[in-house]
């Protein structure tokens, strides 16, 4: 049996969808009329089509760097997982560890990466490497902070079921801390796989011109010093939609992996 | 009067025990608990629940009525005397003859399991083989009446269903105690009554001791062949009353004569137990 056809304009997905994109192309087309009405030259502010022009030229370099800033972040994002879920587990397993150790991941998480970012560039001799680091580090409290949180959230009751099951230790991480730490995890995995994004690009920006490295903030500053504004602002915007697919990306692992039964990935059945 | 066990109001003494002549299951003995940071939880008891007994701990709250669950699922260990499980030691809890279940206030289920993952835990973690283990959840969640929920997940089911797998997942170890801490103190009082139908029917068929906590007068008449009434501060042994109405009980019992005198009883005894529980 099929549901009533509905006018689209009462359809709650069309509505998600057509809406905001409604009013980015009212606010582009402003921005247009205005930059063309009032001849604002485009080093200072380039319309959207030139813009698109330039990208549609520059799209091999451009997506060359976009891809360069992508391997950083996504290394880093790599490192941030692995090194985050370990250290995670060794805080869930010694709260002596966790003592130790926990102030000086948060002492690395509030120290701006833009300050350490030049030492380690110093530091470390492949310039690679010192940008998987900076974002690798940025990328990191996240996974530590929400594993850790995770796998200490597990219900009472079904702790008290399992020992009255006589459950071993490696029995309650698998059947029960690890399942329970998942929505967090997931949660940790959205915000560092933005984190990441922005340490790379920032440690780009740190590494400068002089590097070898030509990831999009690259693209951005060598824009800047030869007054292509066009071009700056398309680097900028793939920028920002490499974050929007690392968001989209993590939102559908996690709606994949937990959608069957977590409260928050699925919609209340009525 | 002369079906009503004497009250022994204000005593630690055993609590008078007449149709029960089985074997013990539990025996607390002297048996106190007085936590870590100095609260006494519970004076010491004597308490003895025999072969085939339902007894239900009743009294306000605060009163020890959890404490004294944990103690006799060995989930917390006694401060004082001692508790012995089926003349033995908590170390042969779970042989065959000695296993025990509980069924906790709230579900309890795990979220990301389907039911029937969720019933076979037990099993899993006691290592039985798939096609053993996979007999056993079928057999417990027809019992509750659940075989067409097997493939859900608990979000799916309602709060009475989800206490149903819990007790399932309870019955499939097919124990031999059963702890039940005010499983359906959440439910509204129909389905609390047709579930309570559904636990007298399981327990009569089977060789198997319940202890209920219960907040609800009606609860514990309709279920117990036994009821003990606590007081607290400290958590203590207040009265006990034998309820020797026939089983299997059906729901007539509810409107009976029978039934109002003994509620009456009870709520006497509570009351009571509750001015002797005043801080």
């Amino acid at each position: 049996m099929r549901p009533p056809l509905r006018p689209l304009a009462e359809s709650e997905a069309f509505l998600r969808v057509a809406a905001p994109a409604a009013a980015g192309l009212a606010m582009l087309t402003a921005w247009e009329a205005i930059c063309r009405h009032y001849h604002v030259p485009s080093y200072l502010l380039p319309t959207p089509s030139a813009i698109v022009a330039t990208f549609v030229e520059d799209a091999p370099t451009l997506l060359r760097a976009l891809m360069m800033t992508m391997r950083v972040a996504l290394t880093a994002f790599a490192c941030a997982v692995m090194i985050g879920t370990l250290i995670a587990f060794v805080f869930v397993q010694s709260r002596m560890a966790e003592r130790a150790f926990l102030p000086y991941a948060v002492v690395l998480q509030v120290t701006p990466i833009v300050a350490i970012a030049p030492l380690i560039i110093i530091l470390v001799k492949d310039t690679q490497t010192a940008l998987v680091l900076c974002a690798t580090i940025i990328a990191l409290f996240p996974i530590i902070a929400n594993t850790t949180l995770g796998l200490r959230s597990v219900d009472h009751g079904l702790v008290n079921l399992f020992t009255l099951n006589k459950a071993n230790r490696l029995q309650t991480l698998v059947r029960l801390r690890i399942p329970s730490a998942l929505p967090y995890f997931f949660g940790g995995l959205r915000i560092s796989s933005g984190l990441a994004l922005i340490g790379a690009v920032v440690a780009e920006f740190v590494a400068g011109t002089g590097g070898r490295s030509a990831g999009l903030a690259y693209e951005i500053l060598q824009s800047g010093f030869q007054l292509a504004i066009p071009r700056m602002f398309a680097a900028l915007f793939l920028i920002t939609a490499a974050g929007i697919l690392l968001f989209v990306v993590m939102s559908a692992l996690s709606r994949l992996v937990l959608g069957e039964w977590h409260e928050s990935e699925s919609a209340p059945e009525v | 009067m002369e079906h009503v066990a004497p009250r022994s109001i204000g005593t630690a003494e055993p609590v008078a025990v007449r149709r029960a002549t089985g074997e013990p299951v539990v025996e607390m003995l002297s048996a106190g608990k007085v936590f870590a940071n100095g609260t006494r939880a519970l004076d010491p008891i004597d308490l003895t629940v025999r072969e085939r007994e339902l007894v239900s701990l009743i009294g306000p709250s605060g009163c020890g009525k959890s404490t004294l669950l944990k103690l006799v699922a060995g989930l917390l260990e006694p401060t004082d005397g001692r508790i012995v499980w089926w003349r033995g030691d908590y170390a042969r809890v779970g042989e065959a003859g000695r296993r025990l279940s509980f069924v906790f206030q709230d579900p309890t289920l795990m979220p990301w399991s389907r039911v029937e993952a969720n019933v076979r835990l037990p099993l899993d973690l006691a290592g039985m083989a798939r096609a053993e283990a996979r007999r056993r959840v079928e057999r417990a969640l027809e019992l509750v009446g659940l075989a067409d929920a097997r493939r859900d997940y608990p979000r799916q089911l309602s709060g009475g269903m989800r206490m149903r797998v819990s007790i399932a997942r309870a019955l499939v170890t097919e124990p031999n105690l059963l702890l039940m801490d005010e499983p359906f103190g959440a439910l509204d009082e129909f389905t609390r009554n047709r579930l309570d139908g559904d636990l007298v029917t399981l327990w009569w068929g089977r060789p198997l001791s319940v202890i209920f906590v219960t907040h609800s007068i009606y609860e514990a008449v309709f279920l117990s062949t036994r009821i003990v009434v606590m007081a607290a501060r400290p958590g203590r042994v207040f009265a006990g009353m034998t309820i020797d109405e026939p089983h299997p009980r059906d729901p007539s019992f509810r409107t009976s004569q029978r039934f109002a005198q003994l509620c009456r009883e009870l709520s006497g005894l509570l009351t009571d137990a509750s001015l002797a529980s005043a801080p």
